[in-house]
């Protein structure tokens, strides 16, 4: 079943296409076909667009036999987590409301993707809105880890995390709010990067929760990852909160090594983790030092409340971001008697209980009389967390911590509670809140044998050098020696 | 339409014992050139969901960019308004709605743009205080068929047009300043002038430019503390402002003094029966749920680009007012100043400055402008300061008639054509005082007894050679020029 290309990474299939050693179509070809014969088990996808990647694919190699510039991703797969929107190809955010919803316009990211010779091969499976962290939360069914198809592959951006992770794609892109590409990549074995909020633009990103919302790369290995994000930067107009200064060129520092860089482990997010995540921790740790970093733990006080203050805000602004689900112009209707009825009857057939769950919470958090005590105070305390994070980054070059407190769990074991499935966030949220970037890398396998993933933190914009530690964790670590569910 | 704007046939209303109170939101839509957070253009008038994009159709996935050409023309607004022009920020305003692609709308709330403002009323010289004059985003427009009068209770079904949705708007908020329906009508009726003076607006209520809430409460005579107020919404003429305040007064008052309670409220105006009725009361009133927009960040503008905007505003009413004035040695009051009042809120100004600057009489011209010209405002465009100043001195050179000059003007303003075409063209062509001279000479010749008699002092016999001339001239020759030419012979 494995083709020549499938397995490769996007650099070295860019590369090969581009010297016509292989076509774009037969790359395509290759990763589509062993997507129809295994994604039935994973469900890592929830829209194939075969026929679209095929003449996108025919396009690129009619360009390099042209001898034009065929871009960055020359004839790479790519897959699309379904909460960017996409003309004219259904835009679900696996959600009963948005069933069939097909946009006429294409996110920025899409557009970019696209420009930079990428091949879209699909859009994958979510959390409803992303709001989850196993993918169970998808209205049409969850996704399987491809380690282990009874355990979870993470949330909200699994079904980008599984297809990359059983390579049915080298790259992906997913969303992040308070670790969804992260977490995901940690729990399947892979990489992703949530960079600092405003590097990526996040026009056709449909909103979660806006403040914390950012797009970012998820792929097989460190500099893959960095050359997806190298795509997708840059200001976009059409975005007053993407930034006008970022200019990336994150590829080129991957080999810089880490010589004299100043790694602090936060010491809040240590203690609870699961004991081999624990020791992985400290053996990465280990090898960054015995590669010229210092290490040394530091105390992040406020990330403590990382928690909390995310699940006022994120529900405050999704209760609002959702609110245009109503059945008046688009998506999921269900006729009442009257407007409101009708409003009623359509959000209550259209969204999942945790959507639900998550708008309640939110709406409850902004009313009036509630407001300073729970948004307002929120807000303070995500003051404090960039505070507590800008006072650890005066003595650390980039932060390490465990991405998720365990590996991945099997399906169901959360769905019923959840603040225990809200925990496995814990150490991703506090990002988010500050707007700076972290990224997971594997590191070997933990519990259950199953991989695990480790944090590097950087401040804002501080990308380059929470690469160049990345990639010196990923150079030492340990392999994940298992093979996937179809090896 | 026209009359609407600008005068009212309602009497203020009159409730002994009782004063008005009266704080007034007026909402401008904005003369940018495309909408607040998107590219469509801010037009009126197309079919109806054709100017629309992801953006201004709050499509999942999209997002707003502030329109600069809004910032500045609210910025305009504060300056022009006397307000404190400082960083703000957007919130949303969060209620569920079918003409808000949203379900929020994006507003200010806590920090609005332009604050702590005041405008002079031009005939009173009272000063009202503006509150705030904030940037928000226009809704669709919903029309709602059979059922009760238009309204959403009861209707068949409604159809959403959302080519507004996403128009910047300025909302303008008073303070409680207001004591009468008349100085609300004066107020806005001037704010309106300053909207379009400042470039901010085309002020065109009959095209939903402007419209108007009204805050209304009324208090026994004497009392400082504010009775219960109740809102009316949308109001889109001085005629509906003027009459609904006015009954909403007296209704408040025969509420009170009946023994009953005013219940703060919204109410709606029904324009055909002159009554409002109750929307919704304080206990039903939407939570909005404000809360700082995360996808917009706050507006700064600079020092530097405000006083840049500060030279870009034109001239302001009050200051068209006192230019006008200086023709008329620097009249304040009374009925050559209503009229400067009149020509400044009809933008007649311009017209009767510039003809006073190239020679026309400024009596004259004021009051043809403010009664011919104002008439048939509409047709404006089609006079040129040129042309009108041409007329002015026509009429004064006495070569046409007073009623021959309006008849001319009001054909001028139809066809755009000269005065001198225009009274050629009618007839109305006065004759040379040369030619008058000449034809006075062969009525003395033809009537030389009648002549001696007038000469010796028989003033009555002018008559006799006025009414011949005007025969020989068909009545084209200036009765005063003749009249003077044969004193002068005499
Ligand atoms: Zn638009």
């Amino acid at each position: 079943m494995t083709g020549s290309s499938v397995g490769l990474g996007a650099c070295q299939i860019a590369e090969l296409v581009k010297s016509k050693q292989i076509s774009a179509v037969e790359v395509t070809q290759e990763h589509l076909a062993l997507n129809e014969f295994y994604d039935s088990a994973l469900h890592s996808f929830l829209e194939i667009t075969e026929a679209a990647a095929i003449s996108t694919a025919k396009e690129i190699d009619a360009k390099i036999a042209k001898g034009e510039d065929a871009g960055l991703l020359a004839g790479v797969p790519i897959a699309l987590k379904d909460n960017l929107v996409t003309r004219g190809i259904a835009t679900t955010c696996a959600s009963q409301i948005l069933k069939g919803w097909k946009p006429p316009y294409s996110a920025t990211v899409v557009k970019k993707v696209s420009g930079a010779g990428g091949v879209s091969l699909g859009k994958t499976n979510l959390d409803e809105f992303a709001m989850g962290s196993s993918t169970e939360n998808s209205s049409f069914g969850p996704t399987r880890n491809p380690y282990d198809l009874k355990r979870v592959p993470g949330g909200s951006s699994g079904g980008s995390a599984a297809a990359v992770a059983a390579k049915f794609v080298p790259l992906a892109l997913g969303s992040d709010t308070g670790g969804s590409i992260r977490q995901p990549a940690a729990l399947c074995g892979i990489v992703g990067v949530k960079p600092t909020y405003g590097t990526v633009s996040r026009y056709g990103l449909i909103a979660f929760a806006s403040s914390l919302d950012q797009v970012g790369p998820l792929a097989r290995n460190v500099k893959d990852a960095a050359l997806l994000l190298q795509v997708i930067a840059g200001h976009d107009p059409k975005d007053s909160t993407s930034l006008v200064d970022a200019t990336p060129d994150f590829v080129s520092v991957i080999d810089h090594g880490v010589e004299g860089l100043r790694v602090g482990i936060i010491e809040e997010l240590v203690d609870g983790v699961a004991p081999m995540v624990g020791e992985a921790l400290k053996a990465s740790a280990a090898s960054l030092t015995s590669q010229g970093a210092t290490v040394e733990y530091v105390s992040v006080p406020a990330v403590a409340y990382g928690l909390s203050a995310y699940y006022l805000i994120a529900p405050a602004e999704a209760s609002s971001n959702l609110a245009r689900y109503d059945g008046v112009r688009y998506g999921l209707r269900v006729e009442g008697q009257d407007m409101n009825e009708t409003y009623v009857a359509s959000r209550t057939k259209g969204f999942g209980a945790e959507v639900k769950r998550r708008i309640m919470l939110g709406t409850f958090a902004l009313s009036s009389g509630y407001y300073d005590a729970y948004y307002g105070k929120a807000q303070k305390v995500r003051t404090m967390i960039i505070g507590s994070f800008k006072k650890a980054y005066e003595q650390f070059d980039v932060l390490l911590s465990p991405t998720a407190p365990t590996t991945a769990f099997e399906l169901g074991a959360k769905a019923a509670d959840p603040l225990s499935m809200y925990l496995s966030d814990v150490c991703t949220i506090p990002t988010n809140l500050a707007g700076h970037p972290a990224m997971s890398v594997p590191y070997g396998l933990g519990e259950n044998q199953m991989p695990i993933g480790i944090q590097v933190l950087a401040p804002a914009l501080g990308e380059a050098n929470m690469f160049r530690v990345a990639a010196a964790i990923e150079n030492d670590a340990p392999p994940i020696s298992k093979t996937l569910f179809w090896e | 339409m026209v009359d609407d704007s600008v005068f009212s046939d309602v009497a203020p209303q009159f409730l002994p014992g009782w004063e008005i109170v009266v704080g007034l939101e007026v909402h401008c839509e904005l003369r940018t050139k495309t909408k607040l957070f998107c590219g469509c253009a801010n037009s009126f008038g197309r079919e109806p969901n054709t100017n629309i994009c992801p953006v201004c159709l709050g499509l999942p996935g999209s997002l707003p960019v502030i329109n600069e050409q809004a910032v500045e023309l609210a910025v305009r607004i504060g300056l022009s308004l006397n307000c404190t022009v400082d960083e703000s920020i957007f919130h949303r305003k969060n209620y569920f709605y079918p003409d808000m692609p949203k379900d929020y709308q994006v507003s200010q709330y806590e920090k609005a743009i332009n604050e702590n403002g005041y405008l002079e009323l031009p005939l009173s010289r009272k000063i009202v205080r503006i509150e705030r004059a904030h940037i928000e985003e226009d809704t669709g427009k919903s029309t709602h068929v059979g059922g009760d009068n238009g309204r959403i209770h009861g209707a068949d079904h409604s159809l959403v047009d959302y080519n507004r949705a996403g128009i910047p708007l300025v909302e303008i908020v008073s303070a409680p300043d207001l004591r009468s329906a008349e100085e609300a009508r004066e107020y806005v009726s001037e704010l309106r002038s300053i909207l379009v003076a400042s470039g901010a607006s085309d002020g065109k209520m009959e095209e939903g430019s402007l419209r108007v809430d009204a805050n209304v409460s009324v208090r026994q005579l004497g009392l400082s503390e504010f009775g219960t107020r109740c809102e009316i919404k949308n109001l889109n003429s001085l005629r509906s402002l003027v009459r609904a305040i006015g009954y909403e007064a007296q209704r408040q008052v025969a509420l009170i003094e009946s023994g009953g309670k005013i219940i703060q409220q919204t109410r709606h105006w029904n324009e055909d029966q002159g009554v409002t009725s109750a929307m919704r009361s304080k206990e039903e009133a939407y939570d909005y749920r404000y809360f700082p927009e995360p996808d917009l960040v706050p507006l700064s503008p600079s020092s530097e680009w405000i006083t840049e905007i500060k030279g870009r505003i034109g001239l302001l009413p009050a200051s068209r007012r006192e230019r006008l004035a200086v023709l008329f040695d620097g009249v304040s009051s009374g009925s050559t100043f209503d009229q400067i009042v009149t020509a400044v809120n009809l933008g007649l100004d311009d017209l009767i400055v510039g003809s006073v600057e190239s020679g026309a009489d400024p009596r004259l011209a004021l009051a043809r402008a403010t009664n011919e010209v104002a008439g048939d405002l509409e047709k404006l465009s089609n006079l040129t300061v040129e042309k009108f100043s041409d007329l002015i001195k026509m009429e004064s050179e006495r070569k046409l008639s007073a009623t021959q000059a309006k008849n001319v003007l009001a054909q001028m303003l139809v066809s755009g054509a000269t005065a001198l075409d225009i009274a050629k063209a009618m007839g109305f062509e006065a004759l040379d005082s040369s030619v008058i001279e000449d034809l006075v000479d062969q009525v003395i010749s033809s009537s030389p007894r009648e002549w001696e008699r007038f000469s010796a002092g028989e003033d009555q016999l002018a008559g006799f050679f006025i009414g011949q001339i005007m025969k020989l001239s068909k009545g084209k020759a200036d009765g005063k020029v003749v009249t003077s030419i044969l004193r002068s012979k005499r």
